[in-house]
């Protein structure tokens, strides 16, 4: 497409309808494909062609606007660029406006982090510009604040929205900073609120990561709000946002997340260098071994025998009763004592597990409640493990205790989820013998000491149910079993009930302190993952179908819950439900509610906000296709 | 075929309390007794007749509180005690007396050991740590008038003084102290001027004792780690690191080297004492009697080279008296 040079006055506005005809049907790609690289070339320092160019894009009729502004914007190379396209066109025409500032940002979320820069560098381009770029951030703001948003729109979006609102902050000048500044930090406190209240780790984070660049915008001297969480890939990406490539923003950008860091750390280092400071430097002035030549009358000197000087190992006690007292004495000088008890806890437990049955429900009493007394590596895991080797020791009375523990009042939330924890490693140990004493439990799930999701759990449960899946289909196919694995008895056969079912009883019944349906979601999402590891744990045990039945229920009541942890759960246990229960049994006992459970199931993978719902739903559909069809084409 | 260690020559019972303090006075000739002074936790000086092995004398004069610091000024008769009581008192125990003469009050709540050193006949300095939290103040003694006050840099986060040094390279020459403090480093001050000459970082914690060799210009010193450290002073007044030893155990609570600097003893954590050569800090021995903790080892001055002894003082309420390497 060329165009007639020279001082003619030429009319454009048929060259945009034509654009506009092309892009409202879906043309777009290919007609911009070339218009635009073509315009940008042109534009570059003529002027003539850059208002050409302005006014092709204000020609197109509004009712194709949306289409031909959306490709401009998705196609542009850049801020710079964007502009030299558009010109003010989105200050001039109320529907690009609409496009570029409410519909691209809000209502869509698909586009990629380039297309953001160049939309919001373009907005920040010019004056006339700016205050929509101000009034988009505290929309943005607004929408990444209010609750119900963060509860109820997909994680992606959430992420495209904090993008936004990075870049976005990234371009502010200190004047309109000064100016909003009561603003920013309103919402910055309203959002961060929510953001931590959610169970998924990944809104935690990305909810962390946005409040500590509003603070250090906002802040720019004095302490800066600054969170601990694990960096990754993400949120590498979006801290690199807050920088700009200076082209033609003013904005002065620092280049690192430890910026706040090294402002502290600048201070106290410049008066210690002042004084007259030597490091220490291993320097030997004094003559150094080598010269052996001196006359040396040290030599004189005849060691004595110093083969009995080694460290000094506090002696643990070598009986349980002894670690009760040691563990619950109020001497507290004896802390290297303390500490050698509570690392030789789990191997005295487990290699006298007589001894150990006698005091079972007082040890496990005194675990639940142990804090760390003084400064141990390991503290967490060292009492975990001393608690699981209890439980495995003596399950019932233990399992009883722990919980009738779980649903009493005056636990922190931390005790509840370790109780929920030590149960279900326990499962794990006493369904699987031969990992006995082993934490590690490769391909299945590992709970997390320090981390309160359990997102990664799904992951893991994606991986064995899909093992699982293969396993049944293969043995259907080649009628084999895949070779003789050493059988153990399973010696959670007994007692799968008393971890199961004390655990599903009172979870309706609020206490003043613990409230599993109402704030305590948290703990109610990790309630439910880890009753879908037990139920998985169950397989080939007497009690699994009671146990199904009660499992089916208890999602069904709670299948719309607004929390999509507590829905991942949910659905986890329909999985190891499928897996875990013959199919037999749920056909014969539970005919109505699976077929109401598919429904639902069905419902869940259209419409669910959350993507890893959606997965585990399809997952339980085709699961249970598969299982049907097996069940069907078995030879009678 | 290696021997193994001597055992104690004497085991000193009957403080009833832990042993902090340890002071020999046996520079005397016949018909004096040679004594060890010993500062108790639960307040009391006990006086040790070495002839006999008991205790001739108990002082108690810092209200019940640890002596932390005994020391004598010229003769046996002239006692110096430091308290948790923040006194320091100076006592008179000629002819029998037992009688404090005067005091200080330090209000120093810590347990940093008091440095004397005599510069003139009946002249001392004392350098002690002082109300402030970093600072050290320099008095002169029997007068009791401050000297100076040494105060470190505005910014600098040593902490509180942890041991302490005086020491002058000859009678007459400028008086120095050094002094090892809680963020793991030691200072080289200069008294007259009251001025740092330079600072060293030898330790990750505290500095829990030092001693220092004038004649070598090499000091050592001890902390909680596993790590002794030894430092030189070269011809510009600047510490310098000169080799640091690794122990099995850590933490060290007192490090004292013999007058004729051919040894020095370690107090450690772990139950044991150490010694080690001087010269390059070659291990000798591994003294392990006590069952607790010991907190001060000590050297004494006996004129005869053969009866020279080492005492330690442990929280098992004993002490311990050695006689090793005396031959040499």
């Amino acid at each position: 497409v060329c165009f007639i040079p020279g001082g003619l006055d030429c009319s454009i506005s048929f060259v945009s309808h034509v654009l506009g005809k092309v892009c409202v049907h879906g043309r777009q790609k290919e007609i911009l494909g070339v218009l635009v690289p073509r315009l940008t070339d042109l534009t570059k320092s003529d002027c003539i062609w850059q208002r050409i160019c302005w006014r092709l894009v204000e020609c197109v009729p509004d009712r194709w606007m949306e289409a031909v502004v959306l490709g401009f914007v998705q196609r542009a190379p850049g801020a710079d660029v964007l502009s030299r396209l558009l010109g003010n066109l989105v200050v001039k025409n109320k529907k690009a406006q609409f496009v570029v500032t409410q519909k691209m940002l809000l209502l869509q979320y698909g586009h990629t982090t380039a297309v953001l820069q160049s939309l919001l560098g373009h907005l920040s381009l010019e004056s006339p510009r700016r205050t929509l770029l101000l009034r988009v951030l505290k929309e943005l703001l607004e929408t990444w604040s209010s609750s119900s948003a963060v509860k109820h729109s997909p994680a992606e979006q959430q992420l495209y929205i904090s993008k936004a609102i990075l870049i976005c902050l990234s371009h502010l000048k200190e004047s309109e900073i000064e100016s909003c500044r009561q603003e920013l930090l309103t919402s910055m406190m309203e959002g961060v609120k929510c953001h931590l209240d959610s169970s998924l780790p990944q809104l935690r984070r990305l909810g962390m990561v946005v409040a500590e660049s509003i603070s250090w915008k906002i802040n720019t001297e004095g302490p800066v709000l600054k969170f601990e969480y694990e960096e990754d890939d993400e949120t590498r990406e979006l801290k690199s946002l807050l920088v700009q490539t200076p082209s033609f923003c003013v904005v002065p950008s620092l280049p690192d997340d430890d910026r706040s860091e090294k402002a502290d750390a600048a201070v106290p280092l410049v008066p210690e260098s002042d004084e007259k400071s030597h490091p220490a430097d291993p320097i030997p002035v004094m003559p150094d071994e080598g010269s052996d030549t001196d006359l040396d009358s040290d030599d004189d000197l005849i060691p004595y025998d110093m083969s009995e000087d080694k460290e000094l190992k506090i002696k643990a006690p070598v009986y349980i009763r002894d670690c009760i007292e040691v563990l619950t004495g109020s001497r507290s000088e004896d802390v290297d004592k303390w500490e050698a008890t509570v690392k030789a806890l789990e191997s005295l437990v487990r290699r006298n597990p007589a001894a150990a049955r006698e005091v079972s429900v007082e040890l496990a009493k005194i675990l639940l409640h142990l804090e760390e007394k003084t400064c141990i590596e390991g503290f967490v895991e060292l009492r975990r493990r001393a608690q699981v080797a209890v439980l495995t020791t003596d399950p019932i009375p233990v399992a009883k205790y722990l919980t009738s523990q779980f649903y009493s009042l005056n636990y922190s939330l931390r005790q509840r989820i370790d109780i929920l924890d030590v149960l279900v490693l326990a499962a794990q140990e006493l369904s699987c013998p031969k990992f006995r004493g082993k934490t590690k439990l490769s391909g299945a799930q590992k709970p997390c000491v320090q981390l309160l999701s359990g997102s990664d759990s799904s992951k893991g449960w994606r991986r064995i149910v899909d093992e699982r899946i293969k396993s049944k289909t293969r043995r259907f196919d080649m009628g084999q079993s895949r070779g003789e694995l050493a059988s153990h008895p399973n010696e959670f056969n007994s007692v799968a009930g008393y971890f199961f079912f004390p655990l599903i009883q009172h979870f309706d019944r609020p206490l003043t302190t613990f409230d599993l349906l109402g704030e305590d979601h948290l703990v109610l999402g990790r309630l439910v993952h880890s009753l879908a590891i037990l139920m998985y744990l169950a397989v080939n045990t007497v009690a699994v179908t009671a146990m199904g039945k009660a499992l089916l229920e208890f999602v069904w009541v709670l299948r719309f819950h607004t929390d999509s942890y507590v829905r991942q759960g949910l659905l986890s246990c329909i999985s190891s439900l499928l897996l875990s229960v013959p199919m037999e049994r749920i056909l014969a006992d539970m005919t109505e509610e699976l077929l109401e459970t598919q429904s639902w199931l069905g419902d869940v993978m259209e419409k669910d906000p959350d993507g890893d719902c959606r997965r585990l739903a399809l997952q339980n559909l085709l699961l249970m296709e598969n299982l049907k069809k097996k069940l069907e084409a078995v030879p009678s | 075929m290696a021997l193994l260690p001597p055992d104690p020559q004497f085991v000193l019972r009957g403080t009833r309390a832990a042993v902090h303090a340890l002071h020999f006075s046996c520079g005397g000739s016949e018909p004096d007794i040679p004594l060890l002074f010993s500062g108790s936790e639960n307040g009391f000086i006990h006086v040790w007749n070495l002839k006999t092995y008991r205790v001739d004398t108990a002082l108690d004069g810092h209200g019940r509180k640890s002596v932390y610091c005994v020391e004598t000024m010229g003769d046996k008769d002239r006692l110096l005690s430091q308290g948790h009581d923040q006194r320091i008192c100076l006592w008179d125990l000629a002819e029998g007396r037992t009688s404090v003469t005067d005091s200080v009050f330090t209000e120093h709540v810590g347990f940093c050991r008091c440095s004397l050193l005599k510069v003139a006949q009946g002249r001392w300095l004392m350098a002690m740590a002082a109300r402030s939290l970093q600072e050290v103040q320099i008095l002169e003694l029997p007068s009791k008038t401050s000297v100076c006050t040494l105060k470190p840099e505005v910014g600098a986060k040593l902490g509180m003084p942890m041991c302490l040094k005086l020491w002058q390279l000859s009678c007459g020459s400028q008086p120095m102290l050094l002094a090892g403090y809680e963020d793991g480093s030691v200072l080289l001050w200069n008294v007259s001027v009251g001025k740092a000459l330079s600072k060293l970082i030898c330790h990750q914690e505290p500095v829990m004792s030092l001693d220092f060799d004038s004649e070598k210009a090499k000091g050592i010193s001890g902390s909680c780690e596993k790590v002794l450290s030894i430092w030189s002073l070269n011809e510009q007044q600047n510490l310098q690191v000169y080799k640091t030893h690794e122990l099995v155990n850590a933490g060290i609570s007192d490090i004292t080297i013999r007058p004729d600097k051919k040894i020095l003893a370690t107090a450690g954590w772990d139950h044991r004492i150490r010694i080690f050569g001087w010269k390059k800090l070659k291990p000798l021995a591994v003294l392990d009697y006590h069952t607790a903790t010991i907190h001060c080892v000590s050297f004494s001055d006996h004129s005869n080279p053969r009866e020279r002894l080492l005492a330690a003082g442990s929280k098992d309420q004993r002490i311990s008296v050695w006689s090793i390497y005396a031959q040499t």
